[in-house]
């Protein structure tokens, strides 16, 4: 995991003054915070916060209301749709249910991202396909479509999609949702390891607590009240030093207590 | 009990400092008539009570009846200054009682139904409506930039989407065609046959149903078959994948879904329908020939040479140019309507009826132009 002093670390994403939300309705204002290469950040907050519109803003799907969302020193919205369009093939992206497309089969949804931006020949391709998919637990699984295979499968062929460029920023949108916890937690475990091997930088919009402490260093606490960010920083750290009642609401899971240190047996830190 | 008014399940008796008991006897489960607010009220203004308890030693059984009645009560009394004392009440009917109070209900509601004007309902109708034009401009104009894409090469679009879209737009659709074009032939001989016997010139039947599929019938029988088949399944194909976020998945690779969808679709129908029509045309004919030889005994070469020598090239190619044309607007009205789908199930529903609708209008709206436009030209 990235080294915890942040002056050793160069930011990634870095995000000023964002406001967002539907039409008239706001759902965030004057959002700044900034991603470190390599960190895994957690977008953290309550049902309805706006973490996923955060991240539809964040991965160029959703255009912002104010502010600048910047990669290294690149403005991200400033740029054309094209220009932006390349930037996007740098990211890769995990679906709250997976997303694949339901029409080809697992090794034609990772494949054709191979297909349209590589100039690699089928046997080639065929080869990576199946060594995403052996990465994620689903080798032989290639020629299955998504409606074949259960929820859980589903997210891992996801992220094995995701994976398939090798990206430098994955998001994650509720990974562990709808998971039980053995798959969640190697889910969580997989994360971490493609963070570490890959070097990608992850961001995972999330409630889940237990993920939260098992891998995140860096996160962001968006308050439904107050409509903006009321915490930042290590998520094991915030949970120490918060001071604001409904981060430790959230983070004691509405026991409103702190404890000095977490207690994360279990998982892997 | 003096003053008191007997209920079916409770009692009110007023007590000294200006209190109100009220019992609550037997069961109180879903079924029972649950004193109204007015009953309420009336107790509470007779005993001119400043504070209420309850008595719950005859209650023998309770559900959410119970509390939706304590609730209409509690809130009787804050509003009119008067205290509760719940301490009289069963242990877990004042913890869901206290649950139900722990959030403050919301209180500008969203989406509440206004009361709208006239005018203001006027208004919002011209207003979508202009949203919905721009909207088919708008997609209009992206088509039209993927087509650009796609001629100098550089749209993301696979052959294998064309080639599945064109089997279940083509050889699928074959049974449904032949059997109702078969009927409009059998239909239109019929229909025709019994009015021109009445001067004796029914083997103009022959003319009537040769000219009548290959330049209106063919066409317009197989885009409404079309629209409702394959419009209503490219929208509703398109549109769930709007809901399961696999467009925006495309979206984020960089790949528009113009290319991946919409194009494949649209070039696969455009390729599809004059094949479907001219097959159309066909089956009717040979409806319109049994009719005309089995039930007005018309010899069969007699039949065959009449419907030659009255369908021309011109007639065949005014019904194929305006199927090209159908089939350009059942895909467009499918995918358009698809793309612009919301993101729950239902708006997947309704996005398939309106792509058959808004297909099925502008159909019968473009036969119509057509239809005109070719008698100004004597075509």
């Amino acid at each position: 995991m990235a080294a915890s002093d942040d002056n050793q670390k160069t930011p990634h994403i870095t995000v000023c003054n964002l406001t967002m939300g539907y039409g008239d309705v706001i759902l965030m204002r004057d959002l700044n915070f900034t991603v470190y290469r390599g960190d895994v950040f957690a977008v953290m907050g309550g049902s309805g916060c706006g973490k996923s519109t955060l991240m539809r803003i964040l991965v160029g799907l959703k255009t912002p209301h104010a502010g600048s969302v910047a990669y290294e020193s690149t403005d991200f919205w400033s740029l054309t749709d094209d220009e932006r369009g390349l930037w996007m093939q740098r990211f890769g992206i995990l679906y709250q249910g997976g997303a694949l497309w339901s029409s080809m089969t697992l090794a034609e949804n990772i494949g054709l991202v191979m297909e349209l931006y590589t100039d690699l020949n089928r046997s080639e391709i065929r080869d990576r396909v199946h060594f995403k998919l052996s990465l994620v637990g689903l080798g032989g699984f290639g020629e299955y479509y998504p409606s074949d295979i259960s929820g859980g499968m589903r997210k891992r062929a996801g992220l094995a999609r995701a994976i398939a460029l090798d990206p430098e920023v994955l998001f994650f949108d509720e990974p562990s949702a709808g998971l039980d916890p053995v798959s969640a937690k190697n889910l969580d475990d997989l994360i971490i390891e493609i963070n570490r091997s890959l070097n990608a930088t992850v961001i995972i919009v999330t409630h889940e607590l237990p993920s939260i402490f098992a891998i995140a260093n860096n996160s962001i606490f968006l308050d439904t009240k107050k409509r903006t960010a009321t915490a930042k920083g290590d998520p094991k750290k915030m949970l120490a030093t918060a001071d604001d009642p409904d981060v430790i609401q959230f983070l004691t899971r509405g026991k409103g207590r702190r404890r000095s240190t977490p207690k994360l047996q279990g998982f892997t830190v | 009990m003096n003053g008191s008014k007997t209920q079916s399940v409770w009692q009110h008796v007023p007590e000294p400092d200006d209190t109100l008991m009220i019992a609550l006897l037997g069961d109180w489960r879903t079924g029972v008539r649950l004193p109204s607010k007015g009953d309420v009220q009336a107790a509470l203004d007779d005993a001119k009570a400043k504070r209420v308890r309850f008595d719950t030693h005859e209650l023998t059984a309770w559900d959410s009846s119970l509390l939706v009645f304590l609730s209409r009560v509690i809130d009787f009394c804050s509003t009119s200054g008067i205290l509760v004392e719940e301490e009289g009440l069963p242990e877990g009917v004042r913890r869901l009682l206290s649950l139900s109070r722990a959030v403050p209900s919301k209180i500008d509601p969203v989406g509440k139904a206004e009361k709208k004007s006239l005018l203001y309902v006027i208004g919002e109708t011209g207003i979508s409506f202009g949203h919905g034009i721009k909207e088919n401009v708008d997609f209009i104009g992206e088509l039209a930039i993927a087509c650009m894409r796609m001629v100098r090469g550089k749209a993301k679009l696979r052959t294998a989407d064309i080639i599945l879209v064109i089997e279940e737009a083509g050889w699928r659709a074959l049974p449904i065609v032949s059997l109702i074009s078969l009927l409009v032939g059998l239909i239109l001989a019929f229909m025709g046959a019994v009015q021109l016997r009445t001067f004796g010139a029914q083997i103009y039947v022959a003319d009537l149903v040769g000219i009548g599929m290959a330049r209106e019938m063919g066409a317009v029988m197989t885009g409404v078959i079309m629209a409702g088949r394959t419009g209503a399944a490219f929208a509703a194909n398109i549109g769930t994948m709007q809901v399961n976020e696999e467009i925006d998945a495309l979206k984020t690779l960089g790949v528009s879904p113009m290319d991946f969808l919409v194009l494949p679709r649209i070039i696969a129908l455009v390729l599809m329908m004059p094949i479907l029509c001219v097959y159309a045309v066909f089956m009717g004919l040979i409806g319109g020939m049994v009719v005309g030889v089995g039930v007005f005994d018309i010899p069969t070469v007699q039949y065959l040479t009449q419907t030659c020598q009255a369908l021309t090239f011109t007639h065949i190619g005014v019904g194929v140019s305006k199927s090209v044309l159908f089939g350009f607007i059942i895909a467009f009205c499918g995918c358009m309507q698809g793309i612009r789908c919301g993101r729950s199930a239902a708006a997947v529903g309704e996005a398939t009826t309106s792509a058959v609708v808004i297909a099925i209008v502008y159909i019968v709206v473009a036969d119509g132009l057509l239809a005109v436009m070719t008698d100004m030209l004597g075509i």
